[in-house]
């Protein structure tokens, strides 16, 4: 068999960098993010797959970094809140999040906002029904559910203006 | 989580080994988190995400092959899916979030366990757990656990959404293992605890499944996956249904149908559909067929409300097929 040690090699790609080392195989992805690499936005809430604060984006699916064993997924390119932003501004879906008050304390925040983008590109964003149905991997216990939706949706009236433009 | 070995190889018979204390990791939303629970602990765990077990592909007969590492959402999403198995493609969104379901694979949803709490909970008794130890849900806080097929040893309820479309639409697994390949009715795939719960279906040391295949389905509109939970998002059934009628002029020609969220395996019961053969719908009809399918049910501490609730559901699951008006897993309104 492969690999049969106790460390194992984990090659990366996250928000563009490369990363190589030899981890345990037990490290989760959202450990490795936090623990070994400094980079806290990504949140563990439950631990266990259920409230969505460590979601992140792994070759573009969003996913539960606390689900995922690190070296499981070889060669991935990993895209976490830290990664989003452009040119030093934020991300449109951060600047909407602010602008809707579409968080309390701020703790699944990162989560949403991930959870947000790839909803986007998934395209399930043809209703309010929809959207909530499609961002229930993401619990927020404040209750700043509506001020999520609404950041959400003025992202698809943007987007949707944008196109409207291009075919004017 | 306890320390393991780990590796990941390319080829299926170097991952058929076959020892007691190996899992498979394939998506890894149940063994990761069993893990941490310290329900499940491995000495080694291989990961077979590697293998080449990723596409969806026609069938000579119709039918579609559906690979066993294919995720649940790009199954849900597959055009040859939602074309001709909107069933399942209904029951595979009303389950989890879209994050498990990126992550989360066919084969997996077969063989992910239990979520009784007692199971989950190392310090309680668990035969499916802790084989001997005793039932800690019988006259525990069970108002989630199964009705029907439970024995003295083990009340679990088996908690998949897609697998009871599996069920209704006659699925057959693959397998693969040591002795070579071998195919079961996803009907006989799980197994009723009886005696022996901690064997949870027919998977023997070292078998991996490696596709699901499914018959053509000629349901037309005529199909539902009707799931009633606690709330309407990211919850396990109390009692769900899953039924395709094939009609002709305004008769049921066949019927199938399966229960989850009341079982301790995707709940099927041949007399029950036999009734609906040849019959116009009728609420006389469909009623005899919920009291068929719930016959033998018992109820425990706290769950006698699912023997209460289930038939409501199956007829009105029987109505949305029958009429062609499928449950919507987006819009939750019942109609």
């Amino acid at each position: 068999m492969t690999h049969v040690s106790v460390a194992v090699p984990c090659r990366l790609q996250i928000n563009g960098q490369g990363y190589a080392a030899d981890l345990p195989p037990s490290v989760t992805l959202l450990d490795l993010l936090r623990e070994r690499l400094g980079l806290i936005g990504t949140k563990k809430g439950c631990d266990h797959g259920q409230c969505g604060a460590c979601t992140v984006l792994v070759d573009g699916k969003r996913v539960k970094s606390c689900l995922i064993l690190a070296v499981s997924i070889p060669d991935a390119a990993v895209m976490t809140i830290e990664g989003i932003s452009q040119n030093g501004r934020l991300h449109p879906m951060q600047q909407a999040f602010i602008d809707t008050d579409a968080f309390q304390c701020g703790y699944c925040t990162p989560g949403q906002i991930m959870s947000a983008i790839a909803l986007l590109e998934e395209g399930h964003i043809h209703s309010r029904a929809e959207i909530r149905e499609f961002m229930s991997g993401n619990l927020c216990r404040c209750g700043a559910y509506n001020g999520i939706i609404d950041a959400i949706e003025r992202i698809v009236a943007q987007q949707r203006g944008n196109h409207a433009g291009e075919a004017a | 989580m306890r320390s393991f070995s780990y590796s990941r190889p390319s080829a299926l018979d170097e991952a058929c080994q076959g020892a007691e204390s190996v899992r498979f990791l394939a998506g890894g939303t149940n063994l990761i988190d069993l893990m941490k629970s310290d329900v499940e602990r491995p000495a080694h765990v291989v990961d077979i995400k590697s293998l080449p077990m990723r596409d969806i592909t026609d069938r000579p007969d119709g039918g579609l092959r559906l690979g066993a590492l294919v995720t649940n959402a790009d199954t849900a999403a597959h055009p040859l899916v939602t074309g001709r198995y909107p069933l399942l493609a209904s029951a595979i969104l009303a389950g989890a979030s879209p994050q498990i379901r990126n992550m989360a694979t066919n084969g997996g949803n077969l063989n992910q366990r239990t979520r009784c709490h007692y199971f989950y909970d190392p310090a309680m008794a668990c035969n499916k757990r802790s084989p001997g130890t005793g039932c800690a849900a019988r006259g525990g806080r069970n108002r989630i656990m199964a009705v029907l097929g439970t024995s003295d040893a083990c009340i679990a309820t088996f908690p998949s959404d897609m697998c009871i479309a599996l069920a209704a639409l006659n699925a057959t697994v693959n397998l693969h293992g040591p002795q070579g390949e071998r195919t079961v009715s996803v009907r006989d795939y799980h197994r009723l605890p009886g005696d022996t719960p901690w064997r949870d279906n027919v998977l023997q040391p070292g078998e991996i499944v490696t596709a699901i295949d499914l018959p053509p389905a000629p349901f037309g509109p005529h199909h539902t996956y009707l799931k009633i939970r606690d709330r309407q998002s990211f919850a396990f059934a109390i009692v769900s249904v899953a039924v395709g009628l094939q009609m002709e002029d305004g008769r049921i020609r066949r019927g199938s149908i399966a229960l989850g969220g009341v079982g301790t395996k995707p709940w099927c019961v041949p007399e029950a559909e036999a009734l609906l053969n040849g019959q116009p719908p009728s609420h006389s009809l469909f009623r005899d067929v919920a009291e068929r399918l719930l016959h033998g049910a018992v109820a425990d501490r706290d769950n006698a409300a699912k023997i209460r609730l289930a038939p409501r559901v199956i007829e009105r699951a029987l109505w949305q097929a029958a009429v062609g008006t499928p449950q919507s897993q987006t819009d939750k309104a019942i109609r």
